[in-house]
């Protein structure tokens, strides 16, 4: 017997996929390690401007989904990818404006990673890489910081090194940098679980904020978190016979964590295994 | 005997015998120092040993202005030509370096890192010296750049490779080139390193003599002429040291105490800034 969980989700956004237009629409998408299968047919669809969560055991291959939608599979050599992934209209699997892509869908990464270098710099990176004005690239640093949740914590300390900052605002500014570039979509790999509890719920807070402006796609392990925080989850599980990853459910979050339609779910979100 | 004092007993011997070795492993460190330090001081306190040029033996003040010039001249033309290109290459081959090419590569600096450095004096003298007929700074400058691309190529590689992945990934998350991602981000973050390595390679530079010796060949005249024979300090060495006059062996113990000095400090250098690139690397 499941506990009906109260408050799961954004009460206002409780409602089916259809909904919500589709940001990402994933179809029959296969993954291949080389020649390992690494995901099966999986289909369903990302809705915009929600909070989506990858939920399911280890190695199931949730890293790896999110991983095909900014394409960052193309560093790992005889990595490839089958099926289609259509974002705005175009397939992002075949598509060769991969740096535009990326430009459009940010990724967060499970352990803060800030560059060697100021707090300002850090945002104003990619920017000035990218050859935009140098009069906007000020503006920018503090629209983002203050999406990001950080301005008031270090606009009086713009210069100082990012590594000083502690690993909760290491993971907003990391966000605030991503925001620089003006993504549609950000993709987040277990963003907390390098965090503690205080730094974890501020960035929670901080998704369900960029979810007015932002398509967010959210890995984790803590399925309170993905109760908490998402409008949408998805519950994957690898393939005891093939070893590949297999989208099991997927449904509004408040519905997936109550009435599951896969007993499989219902096991893992009971906690009977992964 | 109880095994208990067996124990202590055994470990403080392997601990002594340690640490005997090590300071054995330091003596000719130290002797080195101080036969540099005692023979050459006393040539090294008189000013003049800086600001005048090589004098021939019977003639008073000589000094070694000309050799220091010639010895940073050569040693700054190398690093111009190898710097550039090994930091470039260690970059390629640290984070593209899967190919068939790269192995090659690699292959290719462990062998030039190990050729005798009389064998690279040899190729700059074949190769320039003979064609013009005549010794030059810029074939010596040849010879110790071959020296040196190696050295730089390895440590650079190995400083790169140590930046963590997810540093690289982030910044191809932004949507930025990769090469701009290998040149702007992973490269600034290894610099430390990268610069440990490019001074060591100096240092190894400055104090060769056998690429120098038919190549720069020495000059006792002040000179800035890359394009004639030029003094260069482990070349006074080997010359003075080797006549029978008092005055010469002096400024031959001079040079080789500035020699040793000038490596040490940037040896030293070399692992300050090593010690804060290891420090950063914690960080990121
Ligand atoms: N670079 C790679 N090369 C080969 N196989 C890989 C690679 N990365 C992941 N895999 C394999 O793909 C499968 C899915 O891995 P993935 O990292 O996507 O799982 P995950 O669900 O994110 O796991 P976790 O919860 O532990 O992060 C695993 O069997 C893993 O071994
Ligand atoms: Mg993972």
């Amino acid at each position: 017997m499941i506990q009906p969980m109260a408050h799961i989700g954004r009460p206002e956004l409780r409602t089916m996929p259809g909904a919500a237009p589709a940001k990402f629409q994933v179809d029959s998408l296969s993954f291949f390690y080389g020649k390992t299968q690494a995901l099966k047919d999986i289909t369903f669809q990302i809705p915009e401007k929600r909070i989506t969560a990858i939920i399911g055991p280890s190695g199931c291959g949730k890293t790896t989904l999110l991983r095909v939608f900014n394409r960052m599979y193309d560093l790992v050599p005889d990595a490839r990818a089958k099926g289609s992934v259509v974002l705005d209209g175009e397939d992002i699997l075949t598509t060769t404006k991969l740096l535009l892509l990326r430009q459009k869908v940010g990724m967060v990464f499970q352990r803060p990673s800030p560059f060697p270098m100021s707090i300002r710099d850090n945002v104003a990176f990619a920017p000035r890489l990218l050859g935009w004005k140098s009069t906007k690239i000020s503006e920018i640093v503090q629209q983002s910081l203050e999406r990001a949740a950080l301005w008031d914590e270090v606009s009086d300390r713009l210069d100082a090194p990012a590594t000083s900052l502690s690993g909760g605002q290491q993971q907003r500014l990391v966000i605030a940098r991503c925001l620089a570039v003006s993504p549609d979509v950000i993709l987040m790999d277990e963003p907390c679980s390098a965090l503690d509890p205080v730094a974890t719920l501020k960035i929670e807070d901080l998704m369900v904020q960029l979810a007015h402006d932002y398509t967010i796609v959210i890995v984790t392990h803590n399925m309170q978190q993905a109760a908490r925080v998402s409008d949408f989850t998805a519950f994957m599980l690898m393939n005891t016979d093939h070893r590949y990853g297999e989208l099991i459910e997927f449904a509004p979050t408040a519905d997936l964590f109550n009435q599951p339609q896969d007993s499989r779910t219902e096991a893992y979100i009971t906690g009977r295994f992964g | 005997m109880t095994r208990n004092a067996w124990r202590r007993f055994s470990s403080g011997t392997a601990l002594t015998v340690m640490y005997a070795l090590t300071g054995l492993a330091l003596v000719p460190l130290g002797l080195v120092l101080w036969f540099a330090a005692s023979k050459g001081l006393p040539a090294v306190l008189h000013p003049e040993f800086f600001f005048n040029s090589e004098r021939p033996t019977g003639f008073p003040g000589g000094g070694v202005s000309n050799a220091i010039v010639g010895t940073g001249i050569m040693v700054g033309m190398a690093s111009l030509a190898a710097i550039p290109v090994g930091v470039l290459s260690g970059i390629y081959l640290a984070e593209y370096g899967v190919s068939r090419w790269a192995s090659w590569v690699r292959l290719a600096s462990d062998v030039l890192v190990g050729a005798p450095s009389i064998a690279l004096g040899l190729f700059a003298y074949a190769v320039i010296v003979v064609p013009q007929q005549h010794f030059s700074a810029l074939s010596a400058s040849l010879a110790l750049a071959i020296l040196m691309l190696p050295v730089v190529i390895r440590t650079t590689e190995s400083a790169v490779v140590l930046i963590p992945r997810g540093l690289r990934e982030s910044g191809l998350a932004l949507g930025l080139p990769r090469w701009r991602v290998s040149l702007q981000l992973i490269l600034p973050a290894a610099a430390p390193g990268v610069i440990t390595g490019t001074l060591l390679a100096v240092a190894r530079a400055a104090g060769e003599t056998a690429p120098v010796l038919f190549t720069g060949f020495g000059n006792p005249i002040f000179s800035l002429d890359p394009t004639q024979a030029m003094a260069s300090l482990p070349l006074v060495v080997f010359r003075d040291a080797l006549t029978p006059y008092k005055d010469l062996q002096q400024v031959a113990w001079g040079a080789a105490l500035v020699l040793v000095v000038m490596v040490l400090i940037i040896n030293l250098g070399s692992r300050w800034v090593l010690r804060r690139q290891i420090r950063l690397a914690g960080q990121l």
